[in-house]
Protein backbone atom coordinates (compact mmCIF):
# COMPACT_ATOMS: atom_id res chain seq x y z
CA UNK A 1 0.00 0.00 0.00
CA UNK A 2 1.21 3.46 -0.73
CA UNK A 3 1.33 5.86 2.34
CA UNK A 4 0.01 8.68 0.36
CA UNK A 5 -3.13 6.71 0.80
CA UNK A 6 -2.85 7.17 4.31
CA UNK A 7 -1.73 10.69 4.29
CA UNK A 8 -5.02 11.83 2.09
CA UNK A 9 -7.58 10.26 3.49
CA UNK A 10 -6.06 11.80 7.16
CA UNK A 11 -6.09 15.12 5.29
CA UNK A 12 -8.97 14.95 3.22
CA UNK A 13 -11.41 12.89 5.29
CA UNK A 14 -14.58 11.87 3.73
CA UNK A 15 -13.57 13.42 0.60
CA UNK A 16 -11.58 10.39 -0.45
CA UNK A 17 -13.76 7.38 -1.20
CA UNK A 18 -12.59 3.86 -1.73
CA UNK A 19 -8.94 3.13 -1.45
CA UNK A 20 -8.15 -0.26 -3.04
CA UNK A 21 -4.51 -2.21 -3.11
CA UNK A 22 -4.20 -4.14 -6.27
CA UNK A 23 -1.45 -5.82 -7.30
CA UNK A 24 0.92 -3.57 -5.79
CA UNK A 25 -0.84 -0.56 -7.42
CA UNK A 26 -2.74 2.15 -4.86
CA UNK A 27 -5.75 3.64 -6.61
CA UNK A 28 -7.75 6.21 -4.43
CA UNK A 29 -11.36 7.49 -5.23
CA UNK A 30 -11.69 11.18 -4.66
CA UNK A 31 -14.99 12.62 -5.07
CA UNK A 32 -15.25 15.21 -8.20
CA UNK A 33 -15.35 18.47 -5.74
CA UNK A 34 -12.13 17.77 -4.07
CA UNK A 35 -9.98 16.32 -6.76
CA UNK A 36 -7.71 19.34 -7.34
CA UNK A 37 -7.22 19.86 -4.06
CA UNK A 38 -6.05 16.24 -3.85
CA UNK A 39 -3.77 16.46 -7.04
CA UNK A 40 -2.78 20.13 -5.93
CA UNK A 41 -1.63 18.54 -2.46
CA UNK A 42 0.06 15.48 -4.05
CA UNK A 43 2.08 17.43 -6.18
CA UNK A 44 3.35 20.46 -3.92
CA UNK A 45 3.28 19.11 0.07
CA UNK A 46 6.67 17.97 0.81
CA UNK A 47 6.99 13.67 1.70
CA UNK A 48 4.54 13.80 -0.94
CA UNK A 49 6.17 15.28 -4.67
CA UNK A 50 3.93 13.51 -6.91
CA UNK A 51 6.13 15.90 -9.60
CA UNK A 52 5.50 13.12 -12.94
CA UNK A 53 1.30 12.67 -14.42
CA UNK A 54 2.19 9.86 -16.18
CA UNK A 55 -1.37 9.69 -18.01
CA UNK A 56 -4.78 11.40 -17.80
CA UNK A 57 -7.44 8.90 -18.72
CA UNK A 58 -10.74 7.93 -18.38
CA UNK A 59 -12.72 4.81 -18.38
CA UNK A 60 -16.43 3.93 -19.35
CA UNK A 61 -17.36 0.37 -18.20
CA UNK A 62 -19.48 -1.58 -19.90
CA UNK A 63 -22.42 -2.55 -17.05
CA UNK A 64 -23.99 1.21 -17.87
CA UNK A 65 -25.30 1.38 -14.54
CA UNK A 66 -21.47 1.88 -13.24
CA UNK A 67 -20.17 5.38 -13.27
CA UNK A 68 -17.55 6.51 -15.94
CA UNK A 69 -14.13 7.04 -13.91
CA UNK A 70 -11.70 10.20 -14.79
CA UNK A 71 -8.27 8.41 -13.57
CA UNK A 72 -4.99 10.10 -13.44
CA UNK A 73 -1.99 8.35 -13.25
CA UNK A 74 1.01 10.05 -10.81
CA UNK A 75 4.50 9.37 -10.40
CA UNK A 76 6.59 10.68 -7.71
CA UNK A 77 10.56 9.97 -9.02
CA UNK A 78 11.82 11.17 -5.54
CA UNK A 79 9.98 8.21 -3.47
CA UNK A 80 9.95 6.00 -6.35
CA UNK A 81 5.64 5.53 -5.85
CA UNK A 82 3.03 5.24 -8.02
CA UNK A 83 -0.80 5.87 -7.38
CA UNK A 84 -3.66 6.29 -9.51
CA UNK A 85 -6.40 8.65 -8.81
CA UNK A 86 -9.61 8.13 -9.75
CA UNK A 87 -12.84 10.17 -9.75
CA UNK A 88 -16.35 8.89 -10.28
CA UNK A 89 -18.49 10.40 -12.78
CA UNK A 90 -22.55 9.80 -13.75
CA UNK A 91 -22.78 9.17 -17.34
CA UNK A 92 -26.23 10.88 -17.88
CA UNK A 93 -24.92 14.38 -15.97
CA UNK A 94 -22.40 16.64 -16.65
CA UNK A 95 -19.31 15.16 -17.70
CA UNK A 96 -16.70 17.71 -16.31
CA UNK A 97 -13.54 17.83 -13.64
CA UNK A 98 -10.95 20.73 -13.18
CA UNK A 99 -8.08 20.42 -15.67
CA UNK A 100 -4.71 20.26 -14.03
CA UNK A 101 -2.60 21.70 -16.86
CA UNK A 102 -1.56 24.60 -14.49
CA UNK A 103 -0.22 21.76 -12.37
CA UNK A 104 1.52 19.61 -14.81
CA UNK A 105 1.80 21.33 -18.48
CA UNK A 106 1.65 17.19 -19.56
CA UNK A 107 -1.58 17.46 -19.12
CA UNK A 108 -2.63 19.60 -22.10
CA UNK A 109 -2.82 16.89 -24.55
CA UNK A 110 -3.77 14.07 -22.31
CA UNK A 111 -6.79 15.91 -21.39
CA UNK A 112 -7.72 17.00 -24.98
CA UNK A 113 -7.42 13.40 -25.88
CA UNK A 114 -9.95 12.52 -22.96
CA UNK A 115 -12.21 14.99 -23.94
CA UNK A 116 -12.41 14.00 -28.28
CA UNK A 117 -12.87 10.59 -26.81
CA UNK A 118 -15.25 10.48 -23.83
CA UNK A 119 -16.33 13.59 -23.95
CA UNK A 120 -15.34 14.90 -20.73
CA UNK A 121 -14.51 18.64 -20.27
CA UNK A 122 -11.63 19.77 -18.47
CA UNK A 123 -12.56 23.18 -16.52
CA UNK A 124 -9.78 25.44 -16.86
CA UNK A 125 -8.32 24.12 -19.36
CA UNK A 126 -6.34 26.74 -21.82
CA UNK A 127 -7.35 25.10 -25.50
CA UNK A 128 -9.74 22.40 -25.04
CA UNK A 129 -10.37 21.00 -27.99
CA UNK A 130 -10.25 17.60 -29.99
CA UNK A 131 -6.82 16.14 -30.93
CA UNK A 132 -7.37 13.06 -32.80
CA UNK A 133 -10.70 13.61 -34.64
CA UNK A 134 -10.87 16.57 -36.47
CA UNK A 135 -12.35 20.09 -34.97
CA UNK A 136 -15.57 19.59 -37.01
CA UNK A 137 -16.01 15.78 -36.61
CA UNK A 138 -19.64 15.69 -35.74
CA UNK A 139 -20.46 12.15 -34.40
CA UNK A 140 -20.20 12.36 -31.02
CA UNK A 141 -17.29 11.12 -28.83
CA UNK A 142 -15.75 7.49 -30.56
CA UNK A 143 -14.92 5.44 -26.69
CA UNK A 144 -18.10 6.09 -25.36
CA UNK A 145 -19.84 2.83 -25.19
CA UNK A 146 -23.24 3.88 -26.64
CA UNK A 147 -21.29 5.34 -29.79
CA UNK A 148 -21.63 2.57 -32.72
CA UNK A 149 -18.51 1.01 -33.71
CA UNK A 150 -18.90 2.27 -37.74
CA UNK A 151 -19.22 5.72 -36.52
CA UNK A 152 -23.19 6.93 -36.64
CA UNK A 153 -23.60 8.76 -40.20
CA UNK A 154 -23.57 6.27 -43.47
CA UNK A 155 -20.30 5.65 -44.80
CA UNK A 156 -21.12 7.66 -47.80
CA UNK A 157 -22.01 10.22 -45.16
CA UNK A 158 -18.72 9.94 -43.58
CA UNK A 159 -16.98 10.15 -47.09
CA UNK A 160 -18.76 13.26 -48.03
CA UNK A 161 -17.80 15.54 -44.72
CA UNK A 162 -14.40 13.72 -44.68
CA UNK A 163 -14.10 14.75 -48.49
CA UNK A 164 -15.40 18.48 -48.17
CA UNK A 165 -13.70 19.34 -45.20
CA UNK A 166 -10.57 21.72 -46.15
CA UNK A 167 -7.51 19.76 -44.57
CA UNK A 168 -6.01 23.14 -43.27
CA UNK A 169 -8.97 23.68 -41.68
CA UNK A 170 -8.25 20.44 -39.26
CA UNK A 171 -4.97 22.35 -37.53
CA UNK A 172 -4.86 25.24 -35.36
CA UNK A 173 -2.56 28.60 -36.29
CA UNK A 174 0.61 27.29 -35.00
CA UNK A 175 0.20 24.17 -36.71
CA UNK A 176 -0.46 25.72 -40.30
CA UNK A 177 -1.15 28.57 -42.15
CA UNK A 178 -5.30 28.16 -41.73
CA UNK A 179 -5.83 31.75 -42.91
CA UNK A 180 -6.93 29.95 -45.91
CA UNK A 181 -9.68 28.16 -44.32
CA UNK A 182 -10.05 30.97 -41.76
CA UNK A 183 -13.90 30.97 -42.84
CA UNK A 184 -14.66 27.21 -42.60
CA UNK A 185 -13.38 26.64 -39.38
CA UNK A 186 -16.01 26.41 -36.49
CA UNK A 187 -17.51 29.35 -34.65
CA UNK A 188 -16.00 29.51 -31.78
CA UNK A 189 -12.42 28.61 -32.99
CA UNK A 190 -13.13 31.50 -34.78
CA UNK A 191 -13.67 33.36 -31.67
CA UNK A 192 -10.77 32.44 -29.85
CA UNK A 193 -8.70 32.88 -33.00
CA UNK A 194 -10.59 36.72 -32.66
CA UNK A 195 -9.58 37.33 -28.98
CA UNK A 196 -6.25 36.83 -30.03
CA UNK A 197 -5.40 33.64 -27.85
CA UNK A 198 -3.58 32.25 -30.46
CA UNK A 199 -1.18 33.81 -33.08
CA UNK A 200 -3.01 36.46 -35.53
CA UNK A 201 -4.06 35.14 -38.95
CA UNK A 202 -3.01 36.94 -42.06
CA UNK A 203 -5.21 39.63 -43.24
CA UNK A 204 -7.88 38.89 -40.81
CA UNK A 205 -10.88 41.00 -40.68
CA UNK B 1 27.62 5.88 -75.48
CA UNK B 2 31.49 7.31 -75.62
CA UNK B 3 32.15 5.50 -72.12
CA UNK B 4 31.48 2.52 -73.85
CA UNK B 5 34.52 2.76 -76.14
CA UNK B 6 36.97 0.36 -76.13
CA UNK B 7 40.80 1.58 -75.48
CA UNK B 8 41.92 1.93 -78.52
CA UNK B 9 38.94 4.65 -79.02
CA UNK B 10 36.65 2.05 -81.42
CA UNK B 11 33.51 0.90 -80.96
CA UNK B 12 33.03 -2.09 -78.24
CA UNK B 13 31.05 -4.88 -78.86
CA UNK B 14 27.93 -4.19 -76.82
CA UNK B 15 27.75 -0.80 -78.12
CA UNK B 16 27.34 -1.76 -81.57
CA UNK B 17 24.62 -4.25 -80.28
CA UNK B 18 22.93 -1.19 -78.25
CA UNK B 19 22.72 0.84 -81.36
CA UNK B 20 21.60 -1.39 -83.53
CA UNK B 21 18.81 -2.33 -80.91
CA UNK B 22 18.18 1.08 -80.78
CA UNK B 23 18.00 1.66 -84.58
CA UNK B 24 15.59 -1.52 -84.71
CA UNK B 25 13.24 0.29 -82.24
CA UNK B 26 13.14 3.40 -83.30
CA UNK B 27 12.25 1.64 -87.25
CA UNK B 28 9.62 -0.62 -86.58
CA UNK B 29 7.99 0.57 -83.53
CA UNK B 30 4.91 1.97 -83.30
CA UNK B 31 4.34 5.48 -82.06
CA UNK B 32 1.67 4.57 -79.40
CA UNK B 33 3.61 1.04 -78.21
CA UNK B 34 6.73 3.56 -78.02
CA UNK B 35 5.23 5.60 -75.84
CA UNK B 36 3.54 3.26 -73.51
CA UNK B 37 6.85 1.40 -73.19
CA UNK B 38 8.31 4.57 -72.08
CA UNK B 39 5.81 5.49 -69.76
CA UNK B 40 5.86 1.83 -68.24
CA UNK B 41 9.10 1.94 -67.90
CA UNK B 42 10.07 5.42 -65.98
CA UNK B 43 7.26 5.56 -63.51
CA UNK B 44 8.22 8.09 -60.65
CA UNK B 45 5.97 6.85 -57.72
CA UNK B 46 4.39 8.94 -54.88
CA UNK B 47 4.66 7.30 -51.92
CA UNK B 48 1.91 7.88 -49.68
CA UNK B 49 3.01 5.70 -46.84
CA UNK B 50 0.70 5.84 -43.93
CA UNK B 51 1.15 2.01 -41.93
CA UNK B 52 3.17 -1.02 -42.23
CA UNK B 53 2.64 -1.37 -46.11
CA UNK B 54 5.02 1.87 -46.56
CA UNK B 55 8.00 -0.04 -44.27
CA UNK B 56 7.39 -3.10 -46.88
CA UNK B 57 7.05 -0.53 -49.71
CA UNK B 58 10.39 0.92 -48.58
CA UNK B 59 11.64 -2.60 -48.17
CA UNK B 60 10.25 -3.03 -51.73
CA UNK B 61 12.91 0.31 -53.13
CA UNK B 62 15.80 -0.91 -51.11
CA UNK B 63 18.68 -2.69 -52.81
CA UNK B 64 17.92 -6.34 -52.01
CA UNK B 65 14.26 -5.67 -54.15
CA UNK B 66 15.43 -2.37 -55.76
CA UNK B 67 12.27 -0.85 -57.38
CA UNK B 68 15.00 1.28 -59.87
CA UNK B 69 15.19 -1.91 -61.67
CA UNK B 70 11.30 -1.09 -63.13
CA UNK B 71 12.44 2.44 -64.00
CA UNK B 72 11.03 3.49 -60.44
CA UNK B 73 14.94 4.82 -59.63
CA UNK B 74 13.14 8.34 -58.34
CA UNK B 75 10.85 8.85 -55.70
CA UNK B 76 9.07 11.56 -56.50
CA UNK B 77 7.91 12.80 -52.58
CA UNK B 78 6.02 15.66 -54.42
CA UNK B 79 2.87 15.25 -56.23
CA UNK B 80 4.11 17.51 -59.25
CA UNK B 81 6.53 15.16 -60.46
CA UNK B 82 5.24 11.98 -59.92
CA UNK B 83 3.49 9.20 -62.01
CA UNK B 84 1.90 6.62 -59.41
CA UNK B 85 0.67 6.98 -56.36
CA UNK B 86 1.16 4.53 -54.25
CA UNK B 87 -0.95 4.57 -51.23
CA UNK B 88 0.91 2.13 -48.67
CA UNK B 89 -1.29 1.54 -45.65
CA UNK B 90 -5.10 2.33 -43.77
CA UNK B 91 -6.51 5.85 -44.56
CA UNK B 92 -8.31 7.03 -42.39
CA UNK B 93 -11.12 9.74 -42.93
CA UNK B 94 -8.78 12.53 -41.88
CA UNK B 95 -6.33 12.07 -43.90
CA UNK B 96 -9.03 11.66 -47.38
CA UNK B 97 -8.70 15.32 -47.87
CA UNK B 98 -4.78 15.19 -48.25
CA UNK B 99 -4.90 11.97 -50.65
CA UNK B 100 -7.30 13.59 -53.11
CA UNK B 101 -5.55 16.94 -52.77
CA UNK B 102 -2.35 14.74 -54.16
CA UNK B 103 -4.28 13.14 -56.45
CA UNK B 104 -5.50 16.36 -58.08
CA UNK B 105 -2.52 17.63 -57.76
CA UNK B 106 -0.22 14.85 -59.64
CA UNK B 107 -0.05 15.67 -63.49
CA UNK B 108 -1.23 13.52 -66.22
CA UNK B 109 -0.43 10.83 -66.95
CA UNK B 110 -1.27 9.12 -63.85
CA UNK B 111 -2.09 5.86 -61.67
CA UNK B 112 -2.83 5.04 -58.63
CA UNK B 113 -1.46 1.44 -56.74
CA UNK B 114 -3.88 0.45 -54.04
CA UNK B 115 -1.36 -1.04 -51.45
CA UNK B 116 -2.37 -3.54 -48.62
CA UNK B 117 -5.74 -4.81 -47.10
CA UNK B 118 -6.57 -1.54 -46.30
CA UNK B 119 -5.43 0.54 -48.74
CA UNK B 120 -7.75 -1.87 -50.69
CA UNK B 121 -11.29 -2.28 -48.49
CA UNK B 122 -10.15 -1.14 -45.41
CA UNK B 123 -8.91 -4.15 -44.04
CA UNK B 124 -9.27 -5.32 -40.47
CA UNK B 125 -10.38 -1.53 -39.50
CA UNK B 126 -14.17 -1.54 -39.90
CA UNK B 127 -14.52 1.53 -37.86
CA UNK B 128 -15.35 4.98 -37.48
CA UNK B 129 -12.27 6.44 -38.41
CA UNK B 130 -11.01 4.69 -41.69
CA UNK B 131 -11.87 4.99 -44.89
CA UNK B 132 -12.74 1.28 -46.62
CA UNK B 133 -11.23 1.04 -49.66
CA UNK B 134 -9.64 4.21 -51.15
CA UNK B 135 -11.26 3.86 -54.30
CA UNK B 136 -14.07 5.61 -52.30
CA UNK B 137 -11.59 8.59 -52.92
CA UNK B 138 -9.43 8.47 -55.80
CA UNK B 139 -9.82 5.46 -58.85
CA UNK B 140 -7.70 2.70 -58.32
CA UNK B 141 -5.61 1.03 -61.07
CA UNK B 142 -4.03 -2.29 -59.48
CA UNK B 143 -5.15 -3.05 -55.88
CA UNK B 144 -1.94 -5.41 -54.42
CA UNK B 145 -3.61 -7.54 -51.31
CA UNK B 146 -1.43 -8.46 -48.42
CA UNK B 147 -1.15 -7.55 -44.97
CA UNK B 148 1.11 -6.55 -45.69
CA UNK B 149 2.35 -7.60 -49.19
CA UNK B 150 5.42 -9.09 -49.69
CA UNK B 151 7.84 -6.95 -51.59
CA UNK B 152 7.33 -9.90 -54.67
CA UNK B 153 3.77 -8.80 -54.87
CA UNK B 154 4.38 -5.14 -54.71
CA UNK B 155 6.97 -5.32 -57.55
CA UNK B 156 3.99 -7.94 -59.56
CA UNK B 157 1.19 -5.25 -58.99
CA UNK B 158 3.74 -2.72 -60.55
CA UNK B 159 4.53 -5.35 -63.62
CA UNK B 160 0.44 -5.38 -63.81
CA UNK B 161 0.51 -1.58 -63.86
CA UNK B 162 3.21 -1.84 -66.54
CA UNK B 163 1.00 -4.02 -68.80
CA UNK B 164 -2.14 -2.08 -67.93
CA UNK B 165 0.21 0.80 -69.16
CA UNK B 166 1.64 -0.90 -72.09
CA UNK B 167 -1.99 -1.73 -73.27
CA UNK B 168 -3.38 1.77 -73.14
CA UNK B 169 -4.47 3.50 -76.54
CA UNK B 170 -2.68 6.99 -76.82
CA UNK B 171 -5.07 8.36 -78.60
CA UNK B 172 -7.67 7.65 -76.47
CA UNK B 173 -7.97 11.45 -74.80
CA UNK B 174 -10.60 10.38 -72.36
CA UNK B 175 -7.88 8.52 -70.48
CA UNK B 176 -6.43 11.21 -69.71
CA UNK B 177 -9.27 13.25 -68.19
CA UNK B 178 -9.09 14.81 -64.59
CA UNK B 179 -11.74 12.57 -62.39
CA UNK B 180 -12.46 15.20 -60.31
CA UNK B 181 -15.29 15.14 -57.47
CA UNK B 182 -18.73 15.81 -58.44
CA UNK B 183 -21.56 18.39 -57.01
CA UNK B 184 -22.32 16.50 -54.00
CA UNK B 185 -18.06 16.51 -53.62
CA UNK B 186 -17.92 12.50 -53.81
CA UNK B 187 -16.44 10.45 -56.50
CA UNK B 188 -19.03 7.62 -56.45
CA UNK B 189 -22.63 8.03 -56.02
CA UNK B 190 -23.40 7.33 -52.56
CA UNK B 191 -25.15 4.41 -52.91
CA UNK B 192 -22.25 2.83 -54.41
CA UNK B 193 -20.21 3.64 -51.72
CA UNK B 194 -22.18 2.95 -48.93
CA UNK B 195 -22.00 -0.79 -50.85
CA UNK B 196 -18.28 -1.44 -51.50
CA UNK B 197 -18.21 -0.03 -48.31
CA UNK B 198 -20.44 -3.14 -46.55
CA UNK B 199 -18.63 -5.42 -44.19
CA UNK B 200 -17.56 -8.56 -45.45
CA UNK B 201 -15.86 -12.15 -43.83
CA UNK B 202 -15.18 -11.75 -40.09
CA UNK B 203 -16.08 -8.35 -39.61
CA UNK B 204 -20.00 -9.27 -40.65
CA UNK B 205 -19.83 -10.67 -36.71
CA UNK B 206 -18.25 -6.97 -35.00
CA UNK B 207 -21.53 -5.25 -34.03
CA UNK B 208 -20.31 -5.04 -29.99
CA UNK B 209 -22.30 -1.64 -29.75
CA UNK B 210 -25.39 0.16 -30.38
Amino acid sequence: MNPSANALQATFGNAIGRVIDARGETIVYVSPAKVRDVLVWLKGTAGQDYNYLVDVTAVEYRDRERPLEVVWNLRSLASRQDLRIKVELDPRGELAVPSVVDLWAGANWLEREVYDMFGVTFTGHPDLRRILMWETYAEGYPLRKDFPLRGRFSRSEQVRQALNVNPEGHYSMEELAIADAYDELPRDMRDRLARGERDKIPNSE
Amino acid sequence: MKHLQTVDGSDSWLTTKAQSLFEWVIKTARLDKAVNLSRANSLWPMPFGTACCAIEFMATAASRFDLARFGMERQAFSPRQSDVLICAGRLPFKLAPVIRRIYDQMPQPKWVISMGACASTGGIFDNYAMVQGIDTVVPVDVYVPGCPPRPEGLLYGILMLHKKIKGEDLFDSSLRDEQLLNDKGLRLPPEQIDEISEPFGNSVHQFRSA
